[in-house]
């Protein structure tokens, strides 16, 4: 993938702890799948959210950067954790908080 | 369109030891519901997990012969404690 866009992806999962790559905002989510993952995820900390319909080369390019196809994306502390299935499920297990904590690690 | 036990014996062939259980959602062979519960998982995240089940199957998702998959994974450690629910 292009060099400057995959430096900018791993600059904006680094610099903090929760991102979402959704469809929409934080105020005005697009889409329901979006909208959950961002309820799930503000009980646990700040979230960054960062709007894929803005950009459709950062739409396409979150996609090839994390091998995933589809939108919304969760990065805690850099690291990919998944979709909003997965987000679901570790919410129910309790896990999601354990890596938010996890600081990381 | 696949069938629950083709689908089924492919994962095992992947994932070696693992315990599949297979659900056809729609009756039309190309949504199912999944649980694997593989020794291949240990140590591995929640999303390390479902590309593991994902990889052997991409040329039937590519192809659209397997539609969705809705999919819930552990380790047998992790299903030990969690499940069954």
């Amino acid at each position: 993938m292009d060099p400057t866009l995959k430096a900018h992806f791993d600059e904006t999962v680094k610099s903090h702890p929760i991102v979402l790559f959704m469809k929409g905002n934080a105020l005005f989510p697009q889409c329901g799948f979006s909208a959950r993952a961002l309820q799930l995820l503000q009980p646990l900390g700040p979230v960054h959210t960062v709007d894929v319909l803005a950009d459709p080369n950062v739409r396409q390019g979150i996609k090839d950067y994390s091998n995933w196809p589809t939108i919304p994306q969760v990065y805690i502390h850099g690291k990919f954790v998944g979709g909003s299935d997965i987000l679901m499920e570790l919410a129910e297990r309790g896990e999601l908080q354990d890596l938010v904590a996890a600081g990381g690690k | 369109m696949l069938d629950a036990e083709t689908l089924r014996r492919y994962l095992l062939d992947a994932l070696p030891g693992s315990e599949v259980e297979l659900n056809d959602t729609t009756g039309t062979g190309d949504h199912f519901e999944a649980r694997v519960v593989s020794p291949a998982f240990t140590g591995k995240t929640m999303v390390e997990q479902h590309q593991l089940v994902y990889a052997p199957l991409q040329p039937w998702l590519k192809s659209g012969e397997l539609h969705a998959l809705a999919l819930k994974t552990y380790s047998p450690e992790q299903w030990k404690k969690l499940g069954p629910r």
